[in-house]
């Protein structure tokens, strides 16, 4: 039933990024874009990422998907002319996209238990098996601390100063998007 | 568990995102196109989240965060390209050209 589900919003994931890929109207591309941030948001469920699923719906699909709407309009976009680029630069798209892939492909056949066996015949100090130690880890954290507090122990002790210099980082593109939408640049 | 799948999926987005970014010329697209890799990133950390504890949680949430302002300062910065050029074109966008 999990797969079944999974491979709906896979499916919905791709089709609707091809979509919007494709689109020549900004408008539909970024509404197809909110389809793929909501099928993804469902596949964050299916992955025990509940609150990641639930951030996911309210700022991407939310807030940014909403700024970039936003903009078309106020730019007055609705009605372009296609501006995918000619046939020579779609061949060579077609070429890099298809070798990333390709590579990416490769590297998703990890898994931490094939990591630790090829660590272990390198010869390394420490023992693999338990830096990289396979398991259910997010399951267990959940169920001991709840779904939102296993993000917040974490959030708010070991990483609780990358997370003030974030609000820094926020408040930079506050005062950079005032400045450069002002008026007179 | 479905990690394996996960991360596949995640290669096809990531490389949709590339090819979105390579194709077209209009900069709000490729401006997508851009999310939907930092989406694609975050589906990676999702998956490997699952075995190796809640560090990748946090990471996704920086993600987000960046993304949001990469968000609100890049479409300032194609607001005003386009007051200055009346187009949002990338072939018109030559100012650093020489």
């Amino acid at each position: 039933m999990t797969n079944a589900v999974f491979w709906f919003f896979a499916g919905a994931a791709v089709l609707s990024a091809s979509l919007c890929i494709l689109q020549r109207n900004p408008v539909n591309a970024a509404l197809w874009l909110v389809s793929t941030m909501f099928s993804l948001a469902a596949i964050y469920i299916l992955l025990d990422a509940q609150f990641i699923a639930a951030i996911q719906v309210l700022v991407y699909a939310g807030a940014v998907m909403v700024l970039f709407l936003f903009v078309i309009m106020l730019l007055n976009l609705g009605h372009a002319a296609s501006d995918i680029r000619g046939p020579s630069t779609i061949a060579a798209t077609v070429v890099i996209a298809g070798l990333l892939a390709g590579e990416l492909f490769v590297l998703a056949r990890y898994t931490p238990a094939r990591l630790a066996a090829e660590l272990a015949q390198a010869g390394q100090l420490s023992d693999p098996r338990v830096v990289f130690a396979a398991g259910d880890i997010a399951r267990h954290e959940a169920q001991v601390n709840g779904v939102v507090g296993a993000i917040a122990a974490p959030l708010f002790q070991t990483y609780l100063v990358p997370f003030e210099i974030t609000s820094i980082l926020l408040l930079v593109a506050i005062i950079g998007a005032v400045v450069l939408a002002k008026r007179k640049v | 568990m479905l990690l394996g799948p996960s991360l596949g999926l995640s290669a096809i987005l990531f490389s949709l995102g590339v090819a979105g970014v390579l194709l077209r010329r209009n900069a709000l697209v490729v401006f997508m196109c851009i999310e939907l890799m930092l989406n694609a990133v975050n589906l990676t950390f999702v998956a490997l989240a699952q075995l190796h504890g809640a560090s990748g949680y946090i990471m996704v949430f920086f993600v987000m965060t960046v993304a949001a302002a990469e968000a609100a300062v890049g479409l300032a910065i194609i607001l005003a390209m386009f007051r200055h050029r009346q187009s949002v074109d990338l072939q018109n966008i030559n100012l650093l050209h020489g």
